[in-house]
């Protein structure tokens, strides 16, 4: 192909017409030795992440991290306001009444944790994301979000062929084959 | 593919009943519930709805107005009885808000599929129940202009909230469970968000949903880590909801108000929470099914599901009225059995008994199947259940403070106009919110049905 039109191209899509057909067609493309592939599903597909090779993805450490955060913090500023900013001697009652304390430190626990995962979620995803290449296609921006699924095989991968990644998603029964342009 | 039609009164078959009417694909149950909100137009019912509920909202703004003026001098508090309709309000609509999350949450975690089609909407209705609740201890402090020293801010007076009294840990309670509700809501909403984007035909509809579906596109690799972040506010949540309630029964059960100075009060107020709550889900799934046709959807079998979480909650209220009861008696503390006395025969006891007769005696109907399958039966008995539960909350706050340790410091309470204008408001406000909600959002999560239709056509298969 000739390079500087190439370079435009984002990656090669073709469309699925079940959830059975994707998990099949990415583990084709993996077992052909592409590693830069993409699927896209309305739903969260069964399969799909093992299909696809993902692993143990960090929103559960991101989570445990927010809620211990959450919990230490909640519990550490109780103790400096009742013990160091401003004690207070109530009858000769302890200072540090950390039973007293829980409730709130539970629900900052709660509240660091949930907030982690959520924000920590969208961040690893990459989102907010106004644009992407894929919106580009007609077909996608129509029924990927509704009842087709994707699969695409980007340029960046070193084995990015045109004709072969073309023809490789056409044998494995893709309708609507087209290249993403990246403009 | 036409299976014969099983008998109806077989409880075997019965249960089978599907939670999705078959024959739907991805495109269907997706046109279907997206319609509502891109295509169909408002119905007449809608606006008359809408108008009726935004009057009523408007009535709320002169309560409130009138009461920032006058302060709280126009309710019917007074001492001993500080704490009248603004909190009996306060912890209906709380307990109200619990069965969104409960049914998002726990129902997600015990892997109960029949959750799918009511999730999305019960967690709006307890967003806006929440939202209702919050007005009322905001405007119940005398001086709502000064709510924020509630919160731990560093001010130059030097001083802090104080994190020892239960009325702190209800601010921190409930902020949280409002905060995690919304972010788990809006979790749930991306995908569907996204769907709306791309089925948009109007210009201002795309910019506006394509804003908040923030890019989604459903890849792969998205819905890996979305998955694992819904699970674990599920997980989160789970704990938040037992919790709340329990808190706000804290507001009782630390005071040692004979009537409230009860360790049997945070199990009962959350399974309290979670009745009203289901009554409340069936108050709006009932009129929504048959006003966007979603009978397909919301079928008779989360009818009866919910039916019998009310009956199961039901019966664990009943069991804490016992023990409440009984413990009172049974501790011989003077003033723990007058109150008991007083609930019976005192000047409020028609509250009891209607309490005993909404919340204990009718539910026992929903033994019956017939009564469970009925429709008609359900949605009067869920509004019978909610008044029980409100006037359980009027029991325990007006009785008890009404009735304390020294005769000489009794007193009588009765609501004004405006304690009654503030809370018939509330529940405009509430019921307007829902209005505006299935105009503008899939009341049913359309991402999760299309999930259900691919694993109810494997069973088939």
């Amino acid at each position: 192909m000739i390079p500087e039109h190439r370079s435009h191209i984002f990656g090669m899509v073709g469309e699925f017409e079940s959830e059975h057909a994707l998990v099949h067609a990415v583990e084709k493309v993996r077992e052909a030795g592409y590693r830069h592939v993409e699927a896209y599903a309305p739903f969260p597909v069964e399969g799909l992440s093992e299909a696809l090779g993902l692993k143990r993805n960090r929103v559960p450490l991101i989570t445990l991290i927010g809620g211990l955060c959450g919990g230490l913090g909640g519990f550490g500023f109780q103790y400096w306001v009742n013990v160091v900013s401003y004690p207070l001697n109530i009858g000769g009652r302890p200072l540090n009444s950390w039973p007293a304390f829980i409730p709130v430190t539970f629900e900052l626990t709660v509240l660091g944790a949930a907030l982690a995962a959520v924000f920590g979620m969208l961040a690893l995803n990459g989102l907010p994301q106004p644009y992407h290449p894929l919106f580009n296609n007609e077909r996608f921006s129509k029924h990927a979000t509704t009842d087709r699924f994707y699969l695409c095989i980007e340029a960046r991968d070193k084995k990015f062929q045109f004709e072969e990644v073309a023809r490789l998603l056409q044998g494995l029964d893709a309708h609507h084959v087209a290249e993403v342009r990246d403009d | 593919m036409s299976a014969p039609t099983p008998p109806v009164h077989s409880p075997e078959i019965r249960r089978l009943s599907p939670i999705i009417e078959p024959g739907h694909t991805y495109g269907t149950v997706t046109d279907k519930i997206s319609a509502i909100v891109l295509t169909r137009p408002a119905s007449l019912g809608w606006f008359i709805g809408f108008t009726v509920t935004f009057a009523i909202v408007m009535m709320l703004n002169v309560a409130l107005i009138w009461l920032f003026a006058k302060g709280v001098g126009i309710w019917g508090i007074n001492i001993p009885i500080g704490w009248g309709f603004a909190i009996v309000n306060f912890v209906w609509w709380i307990g109200i808000g619990h069965a969104g999350t409960l049914i998002s949450a726990i129902l997600f975690l015990l892997n109960q599929k029949w959750r799918t089609s009511i999730n999305r909407f019960a967690e709006a209705m307890t967003l806006f129940a929440v939202a209702c609740a919050g007005v009322f201890p905001l405007i119940h402090t005398g001086r709502p202009w000064m709510a924020y020293y509630m919160f731990p801010y560093p001010s130059t007076m030097g001083i802090w909230p104080q994190f020892r009294s239960p009325v702190i840990w209800d601010v921190f309670a409930v902020s949280t469970y409002g905060t995690v509700s919304l972010l788990f809501w809006f979790v749930g909403l991306i995908p569907d968000l996204a769907t709306l984007r791309d089925r948009a035909i109007s210009k201002p509809k795309q910019i506006i949903y394509g804003m908040l579906a923030m890019g989604w596109r459903g890849s792969a690799r998205h819905w890996h880590r979305y998955q694992s972040a819904y699970l674990l506010l599920a997980g989160l949540a789970t704990p938040l909801v037992l919790s709340v309630h329990t808190v706000v029964s804290f507001d009782f059960a630390i005071a040692i108000v004979p009537g409230w100075h009860t360790t049997i009060f945070p199990p009962y107020f959350v399974a309290g929470a979670i009745y009203s709550g289901f009554a409340m889900v069936l108050t709006i799934a009932i009129p929504l099914r048959k006003a966007y046709d979603l009978e397909d959807f919301i079928t008779m079998r989360h009818l009866e599901n919910m039916a019998m979480v009310m009956l199961a909650t039901g019966l664990i209220v009943a069991y804490g009225y016992f023990f409440e009861f009984f413990l009172s008696k049974y501790s011989g503390q003077k003033f723990d059995v007058f109150l008991v006395d007083q609930r019976l025969h005192g000047p409020y006891n028609h509250f009891y008994f209607a309490l005993i007769l909404c919340n204990i005696l009718t539910p026992q109907l929903l033994w019956f199947q017939k009564v469970r399958t009925n429709v008609a039966m359900l949605f009067i008995m869920s509004i019978i259940i909610n008044t029980g539960m409100w006037l359980e909350r009027f029991v325990i706050v007006v009785i008890s403070l009404t009735r304390d340790f020294m005769p000489s410091a009794w007193g009588r309470y009765s609501a004004t106009f405006w304690d009654y204008a503030t809370f018939v408001g509330t529940l405009g406000l509430f019921t307007m919110l829902l209005f505006l909600f299935v105009r503008v959002l899939p009341a049913i999560s359309i991402a999760e049905m299309r999930e259900l239709v691919a694993e109810t056509s494997e069973e088939h298969k």
